[in-house]
C-alpha cells in the first residue's frame, strides 16, 4: 500500500477500447454524456486522463478532436493534463494540435525503425508533449526482460542523443502481458516486466514507467474480486520497482493488505512466478472469493440500541467509527435536510466532545478520534447537501493552517487543525512546505478569518517572520497565529509581531488554539483581546531588548582562548574497525521498537509524564493507556507487514580541529578535506571558571600530530511514513494519520540510538564492552555525544549539506534537504559522532558579530546570509550598525 | 555590429551582467500624433477598399518615420531591446483590414525600421548596441475557446492556420533584421504553441540560433490566462522551446502582477521578463500611474533578484522607461535557478510528476 500513494493514475474510462460505455456513447454522438464521463475520472481522482477514439467504428481524428475541443471548455475537467492515445500518428498530431497544456503522447515505438520514430519524436518535442514509448521494435514487442530493457535503452539513446528530446519527458511502457494463462511460457511475464522496471530506473536517468494494469490478470475475465487482488499485488511490487503510471481504474483497488492472506499469497504466487503450481493454485480458491465483500460485521452492542441521535453522540464522544454512516443515513431520513443532519445531532454531539475536551475530561488522542467520526458522517453527506444545494453551513470561522516554506514537519499543525474542526472551525490545510505567496493568495481568495502558520526547525522561524511581512505588505486585515517546536511567545513577540500591524498570537498547544480562535472572532471580545496580546508583546519586547544590552559577552579572542582544554598527548586515540560508510538497508523494525522512547511519543499528545508512570496517571492515564494500545496495534502492523524501510548510513572518517573547525579527510584517495564549521560560546565566564565550548574542541588538533576521528549520520523511517499517512488522511483517519508520524518519529530516534550504539560497539568499537539497559540508553550514560545539526551545540542547519555530502546521504538512504535544511521524509534524524569521554552537549548560546563575521568568511557565505540562518542565536540587532 | 550571429552573443552576454531593458508602448506612442485616415493610408493605400485608421502596424509601411522616432525615443531613454511595431502584422489579424498580403511585408519593414533605428544610435554612440525584438502578437482568434457560447466545441482558427501565420511572420522579422523573436501578449496558450512550433520550424530551416523571448498575459486577479492556465501551468505548456526568457506583460499593473512575477521567479529555469500596463486603466481608460510610481514597484523586484528583463506594456512612455532603466540599473539580475529534471505536464493546472 505503501508506495501505491506515490503512483500516478490515469483515467481508463474515457477510451473506447477499454470502456464499452463510452464507446457507444461516441458511435452514437451523444458527447454531452461522454464529457460526463470524463468528468467522473477527474472527480474520482485521475491525475491524467487518457483519451483514445481507436475503433473501425470511428472516425478517430474527428472524434478526437471533437472530445478534446469540448473538455477544453470544461475548467473542472481541462485542469488536468490530456494523454492522447492512438495507435495511428495522424490521430496522435490532431490531438495535439488541440492542447494547450502539456499532455503526454501514447504512444510510439521503434516497430517500424529508426527512422519513423525519430520524426515522430521531433515533431512531439515540437509540440511540447511528453512521450510514451513502448517496448516495440522491428522484431516485434518484448517479453523478456532482456528485450525490454535492450529495446527501452535503444529508444532512450536515440530519444535523447539524437532528438534532444528530454529524458524526463520520456515513459517507458515495457508490456505488462497476461500470467496464469496456463500457458508456461507466460508464467514469468509479471516478473520480466518488474525486473525491466528495476533496470529502466537503474540506467535510464528521468525516464518514467507506465503499463496497462489490466492486462496482467486477463485470463480472471468475470472475477473482479480476484482480478482486482493481481492488479494489486502485482502494482504492490511493481510500483517497488519504479512503476510511476499506469492506466487503472483507482477506484477498484484493493488494499494490498486487506486481500484475504489466502489469495494474496496464492495471487504472490502467480505474479512473482514462485511456484510452478502457482495458477492451479490460484484457480482452486479463485471461486470462493467471486463475489465476495468485505470484513463480517460485529455484534451489536448495547449502545445500538438507542435513538439513532444518541448513537451519533456516542459515537462521536468515543470515537467509534464502525457505524457511522448507516447512523449517519437514518438520521438524514428523518431530517428535512441533510444539512440539518450536521447542525443537529452531529454538531450537538462535537459539542459535547468540545465541552469534555475543555473542562479537561477528554484529552488530545481522543478528539481526534472524535473527530475522524465526525469527517467521516460530513463526507457521508456532502453528497446529498451538494444535490439539494440548500445554504452554507454555519462555522464559527474559517482558519488557514500551513508548515511555512522549507519546512516538512505537520504533526501538530494537524492536531490543531482536527481539534479547531471539533469546536465547528472550518479549517483550510494547506499542508507542508508551503510558500508565502499561496499563502496569501489563498487567504485572500478564500476570504479566511485567520490564518495559522507551523514550523519546526529553526529557519522557519525566519521564514514566519517574512509571512507576517509579506501579509503587511499586502494589506491583510486578519489575524496571525503562530505554533510548532521552536516558535515562543518571545519570538512572536520581538521578531514576527512588529511586521505585522494585526494580530499576531502564539498558540502554546493544541489544547489552546480553540480559546485563541475563539476569541479572535468573536464580535465582542475580539477588540479587546487582540489589544492585551497586542500591549503583552510590546511590553515583553521592550523588555527582552533591554535585557539584551546587560548581557556581557566574550570577544571571539577572548573565547577562543577559553576553550575546552584537554590532554591531548595523554589521549589514546580509538581507531575505528570500521572507517568510511556503512549503510544499512531495511533495518529490522522490531530491533528498533525495543528501543523506544516513549516520552516524547506522549508530549505529541499534549500528555506530559514520565513513562511508564503515565499509563497509571490519575487523570490522563486512561487516554494514556488506550493511545498507547492503539500504538502498540498499530506497531504490530508495522513490523508485521513491514511498513517501513528504515536506512542508516554512517561514516567515520580521519580529522583534525584547526581553531574551531574541523578539517575531515573524506576517503583516503582524496586529497582534498571537507571541513567542518563549529560555532563557540561566547558568554562571559567569570574568571575563565567554565569553558567556552565548541564541538571542534572535542577533536585533536592539527598540531597535536595525531589523527583523530569524526563520524556523522543518517538515520529515516522512510518514505513509507508520510505516504501511509496521507492515504489515511484521504480516508478522513487523522487520527491514524497522526499516530503513524508520531510513531516513525519514534522509529526514527530509536535507530539514532541503536546506530550510535553500533557505532560505540563495533563500526568505531571504542565501547566493545558496553552493557546498557534502554533506560540507561536514553538517559545518555555512555561515552561520546551524537549532536545534531540545528541543535542546541550547532544550531546552524547548513552544516547539514556537508555533513550529506560527506555521507552521499540522498543517494544512500533517500534523505534530502529542504532549501531551509529540514530533512524530507521528515522521520528522520541526522548528526555527528564524538568519541571523546570528555566529551558534553552543550548550548551555544547568543553570538556576536565577531564570530558571525568570522563564521561568514570561513562558510563562504554573506553576512546576511549568515545572519539570516543564525539569527536565532544572534546577540544583535542586525538591522542596526555595528 | 552588423552580424546577427554577434549580436545574439552580445545580448546573452549583457544578460549576464544587467536587468535588460525592453522598450514600452507603441500604441500609446502613436496616439499622441492623432493620426487620421489618410496618414494611415499615405499614398500607396489611398484608394483601398475599407478604412486601416487604427492599423498600426500599416504605418511601418506608410509613416516609416513616425515609427523610427519612437523607436529613438525608447533607445534615448535605454531601452536595450526595440520591440518591432508588428503586434497584428499577421495574415490573421491583417484580414481585418483585408491586408493579409502584407503580412510578410509589413514584418520585414517593421524589422528593417527598428534596425536603422538601432544602427543609427550605434553609429552616433559607438560600442553602445541596442537590439530588434521581432514581435508576435496573439492574433484576435483563439484556438482554445470557442467564440460561440452555445457550442463550446467549435473553433475559429486552427493550430495549422496559426502556425502558417506565425511562419510568415517570423520569417519577415528575420529578414528585416530581427535579434530575437518574441511571442507576446499570450492569452490563449495554444496560439502561443503555434507560434513556437512555427518559430523553431523556421529556425531548423535557416540553421539559426535566435533568442525566443515568451510573455504570457494574466487576465485579472483570477491569476489565470484568458484560456484559464494558472502560471505555472503556462510556464510548464512552453517551457519545451526552451526560451530565453518567459514573463508576462499586459493586463495588468506593476503592483497585481507581482505574486505570478514572483511564481515565474520560483519555477523558471530560464530568464524572466516582465512589461507591465502603467497601473490600471482610469474610468477613462487612460493609464496614468507615473514613471516614478512604476519605477519604484519594479524596482523591488530588481532589488530581490526575481527579474531578468523589465519594460512597459500599456500606457508606458519613454519617461516610464528610463525611469525604470535608471532605478536597476545597478541591480544584478536574476541568477537561473538549477532545478533538478522531471516531468512536469499541465492542464489548466500544473502536474509535477515527481
Amino acid at each position: 500500500m505503501t508506495d501505491i500513494s506515490r503512483f500516478i493514475n490515469i483515467g481508463e474510462r474515457t477510451n473506447v477500447a477499454g470502456s464499452i460505455k463510452f464507446k457507444k456513447l461516441i458511435v452514437d454522438e451523444d458527447y454531452d454524456a461522454a464529457v460526463e464521463i470524463a468528468r467522473q475520472q477527474v472527480e474520482n481522482g485521475a491525475q491524467i486522463i487518457d483519451i483514445n477514439m481507436d475503433d473501425a467504428m470511428l472516425d478517430a481524428e474527428t472524434a478526437m478532436v471533437k472530445f478534446i475541443n469540448l473538455i477544453a471548455a470544461e475548467p473542472d475537467i481541462a485542469r488536468v493534463p490530456i494523454m492522447v492515445d492512438s495507435s495511428k500518428w495522424n490521430v496522435i498530431e490532431a490531438g495535439l494540435k488541440c492542447l494547450q497544456g502539456k499532455g503526454i503522447v501514447n504512444s510510439i515505438s521503434l516497430k517500424e525503425g529508426d527512422e519513423p520514430f525519430i520524426a515522430q519524436a521531433k515533431k512531439l518535442r515540437r509540440y511540447g508533449a511528453a512521450v510514451v514509448v513502448m517496448a516495440f521494435d522491428e522484431k516485434g514487442q518484448a517479453d523478456t526482460v532482456d528485450r525490454k530493457f535492450e529495446i527501452c535503452k535503444r529508444s532512450y539513446d536515440v530519444l535523447v542523443q539524437k532528438v534532444g528530446f528530454p529524458p524526463e519527458d520520456i515513459i517507458f511502457d515495457p508490456n505488462i502481458f497476461a500470467v496464469a494463462t496456463g500457458i508456461e511460457e507466460h508464467d514469468n511475464y509479471a516478473v520480466d516486466f518488474i525486473e525491466a522496471c528495476k533496470l529502466i530506473k537503474a540506467n535510464l536517468p528521468y525516464a518514467k514507467i507506465s503499463g496497462g494494469v489490466s492486462n496482467v490478470s486477463f485470463s480472471f475475465r468475470g472475477n473482479n474480486p480476484v482480478r482486482e487482488a493481481m492488479h494489486s499485488v502485482f502494482l504492490y511490487h511493481a510500483v517497488k520497482a519504479g512503476l510511476d503510471m499506469g492506466i487503472v481504474n483507482a477506484g477498484q483497488l484493493v488494499v494490498y493488505e486487506e486481500i484475504p492472506a489466502e489469495l494474496r499469497e496464492r495471487v504472490e504466487d502467480v505474479i512473482l512466478n514462485r511456484r510452478s503450481d502457482a495458477t492451479d493454485r490460484l484457480l482452486e480458491v479463485a471461486e470462493k472469493y467471486k463475489g465476495t465483500g468485505g470484513p463480517e460485521k460485529k455484534i451489536d452492542l448495547e449502545w445500538r440500541k438507542k435513538p439513532v441521535n444518541e448513537r451519533l453522540a456516542h459515537a462521536l464522544v468515543n470515537g467509534i467509527a464502525e457505524f457511522v454512516e448507516e447512523d449517519t443515513e437514518e438520521a438524514r431520513q428523518q431530517a428535512d435536510k441533510p444539512l440539518h443532519v450536521i447542525e443537529g445531532p452531529l454538531m450537538d454531539g462535537m459539542n459535547i466532545v468540545g465541552d469534555l475536551f475543555g473542562a479537561g475530561k477528554m484529552f488530545l488522542p481522543q478528539v481526534v478520534k472524535s473527530a475522524r467520526v465526525m469527517k467521516k458522517a460530513v463526507a457521508y453527506l456532502i453528497p446529498f447537501i451538494e444535490e439539494e444545494k440548500d445554504g452554507v453551513r454555519e462555522t464559527n470561522g474559517k482558519i488557514l493552517l500551513a508548515t511555512v516554506k522549507g519546512d516538512v514537519h505537520d504533526i501538530g499543525k494537524n492536531i490543531v487543525g482536527v481539534v479547531l474542526q471539533c469546536n465547528n472551525f472550518e479549517v483550510l490545510d494547506l499542508g507542508v512546505m508551503v510558500p508565502t505567496q499561496k499563502i496569501i493568495e489563498t487567504a485572500k481568495a478564500e476570504n479566511v478569518d485567520m490564518i495559522g502558520l507551523s514550523g519546526l526547525i529553526t529557519p522557519s522561524l525566519e521564514e514566519m517572520t517574512y509571512v507576517a511581512a509579506e501579509m503587511e505588505r499586502e494589506g491583510l486585515d486578519i489575524p496571525l497565529l503562530i505554533g510548532g517546536a521552536t516558535t515562543s511567545k518571545v519570538h512572536t513577540a520581538v521578531k514576527i509581531a512588529p511586521n505585522y500591524n494585526r494580530s499576531v498570537v502564539y498558540v502554546i498547544d493544541a489544547s489552546r488554539a480553540v480559546g485563541v480562535a475563539s476569541q479572535l472572532v468573536s464580535e465582542t471580545h475580539r477588540e479587546r483581546f487582540a489589544a492585551e496580546i497586542r500591549n503583552e508583546y510590546i511590553a515583553m519586547a521592550e523588555k527582552h531588548a533591554a535585557q539584551q544590552l546587560q548581557k556581557k559577552r566574550f570577544a571571539l579572542a577572548d573565547a577562543r582562548a577559553n576553550k575546552v582544554q584537554l590532554d591531548w598527548d595523554a589521549y589514546d586515540v580509538p581507531v575505528p574497525a570500521k572507517p568510511g560508510i556503512t549503510v544499512f538497508e531495511e533495518f529490522d523494525l522490531e530491533e528498533l521498537v525495543a528501543r523506544f522512547d516513549w516520552k516524547p511519543f506522549f508530549e505529541t499528545w499534549e500528555l506530559h509524564g514520565r513513562f511508564p508512570d503515565i499509563l497509571k496517571d490519575e487523570k490522563v492515564g486512561e487516554t494514556a493507556r488506550s493511545l498507547y494500545e492503539d500504538a502498540q496495534a498499530m506497531l504490530k502492523r508495522i513490523v508485521a507487514e513491514k511498513w517501513f524501510k528504515p536506512r542508516a548510513v554512517v561514516g567515520i572518517w580521519p580529522a583534525n580541529s584547526v581553531g574551531d573547525d574541523i578539517e575531515v579527510t573524506p576517503a583516503p584517495d582524496q586529497n582534498e578535506p571537507v571541513m567542518l564549521r563549529t560555532l563557540r560560546q561566547q558568554m562571559y565566564r567569570e574568571n575563565n571558571k567554565r569553558p567556552n565550548r565548541a564541538l571542534a574542541d572535542y577533536i585533536a588538533p592539527k598540531e597535536s600530530g595525531k589523527t583523530d576521528y569524526i563520524g556523522g549520520f543518517v538515520v529515516t523511517a522512510g518514505p513509507q511514513v508520510e505516504e501511509i499517512a496521507s492515504k489515511l488522511e484521504a480516508e478522513h483517519d487523522d487520527y491514524n494519520a497522526i499516530l503513524v508520524k508520531a510513531l516513525g518519529d519514534r522509529f526514527a530516534e530509536a535507530f539514532a540510538e541503536r546506530m550510535h550504539e553500533k557505532v560505540r560497539k563495533e563500526l568505531w568499537a571504542y565501547a566493545k564492552d558496553e552493557s546498557l539497559g534502554n533506560d540507561e540508553l536514553i538517559a545518555e550514560g555512555y561515552r561520546g555525544i551524537r549532536p545534531a545539526p540545528g541543535y542546541p551545540a550547532c544550531p546552524e542547519h547548513t552544516e547539514k549539506r556537508t555533513l550529506w555530502s560527506l555521507l552521499d546521504a540522498e543517494k544512500n538512504v533517500g534523505v534530502s534537504l529542504t532549501e531551509s535544511c529540514a530533512m524530507t521524509p521528515a522521520s528522520s534524524v541526522s548528526g555527528f559522532y564524538f568519541a571523546h569521554p570528555e566529551a558534553k552537549y552543550f548550548g551555544l548560546g547568543k553570538i556576536e558579530r565577531d564570530q558571525v563575521e568570522s563564521y561568514a568568511e570561513r562558510k563562504g557565505m554573506t553576512m546576511a546570509e549568515a545572519e539570516r540562518w543564525l539569527a536565532p542565536n544572534l546577540n544583535y540587532d542586525p538591522r542596526q550598525a555595528s | 555590429m552588423n552580424d546577427r550571429k554577434e549580436r545574439v552573443a552580445l545580448l546573452r552576454k549583457r544578460a549576464e551582467e544587467k536587468i535588460l531593458i525592453l522598450d514600452g508602448a507603441m500604441g500609446t506612442m502613436i496616439q499622441k500624433h492623432k493620426l487620421t485616415e489618410e496618414d494611415y493610408r499615405g499614398e500607396r493605400f489611398a484608394d483601398w477598399k475599407q478604412d486601416v485608421k487604427g492599423n498600426n502596424d500599416l504605418l511601418s509601411l506608410t509613416r516609416p518615420d513616425i515609427i523610427k522616432d519612437i523607436h529613438l525615443q525608447y533607445i534615448a531613454a535605454g531601452a536595450d531591446l526595440q520591440g518591432t511595431n508588428t503586434f497584428s502584422a499577421t495574415t490573421i489579424a491583417q484580414a481585418d483590414y483585408g491586408m493579409e498580403h502584407l503580412a510578410y511585408e509589413i514584418n520585414f519593414e517593421s524589422a528593417k525600421i527598428a534596425r536603422q533605428a538601432c544602427d543609427e544610435w550605434e553609429a552616433a554612440h559607438p560600442g553602445d548596441v541596442r537590439f530588434v525584438n521581432g514581435a508576435i502578437g496573439p492574433t484576435n482568434r483563439t484556438a482554445s475557446i470557442s467564440p460561440d457560447v452555445n457550442n463550446p466545441g467549435f473553433r475559429a482558427i486552427t493550430f495549422d492556420q496559426l502556425k502558417d501565420a506565425y511562419k510568415e511572420a517570423a520569417k519577415g522579422l528575420l529578414d528585416g533584421g530581427a535579434d530575437a523573436l518574441l511571442v507576446e501578449t499570450i492569452f490563449d496558450t495554444l496560439n502561443a504553441k503555434a507560434a513556437l512550433y512555427a518559430i523553431d520550424e523556421v529556425l531548423e530551416e535557416r540553421g539559426e540560433d535566435v533568442p525566443v523571448l515568451i510573455s504570457g498575459t494574466i487576465t485579472d486577479a483570477s491569476g489565470r490566462t484568458l484560456s484559464g492556465q494558472t502560471t505555472e501551468a503556462f510556464y510548464n505548456s512552453v517551457r519545451h522551446a526552451k526560451p530565453f526568457s518567459i514573463g508576462l506583460n499586459c493586463a495588468l499593473g506593476a503592483a497585481q502582477l507581482r505574486p505570478y512575477v514572483q511564481e515565474l521567479s520560483r519555477i523558471a529555469e530560464c530568464r524572466v521578463s516582465v512589461y507591465p500596463n502603467a497601473g490600471l486603466p482610469n474610468e477613462f481608460g487612460e493609464y496614468d500611474q507615473t514613471d516614478a510610481e512604476m519605477a519604484a514597484l519594479v524596482k523591488e523586484w530588481a532589488e530581490t533578484g526575481m527579474v531578468n528583463l523589465l519594460g512597459g506594456c500599456c500606457g508606458t512612455t519613454p519617461p516610464h522607461i528610463k525611469a525604470i532603466a535608471d532605478a536597476v540599473a545597478n541591480a544584478k539580475p536574476r541568477t537561473l535557478p538549477k532545478i533538478e529534471p522531471r516531468m512536469r505536464l499541465s492542464g489548466l493546472e500544473p502536474f509535477d510528476a515527481a
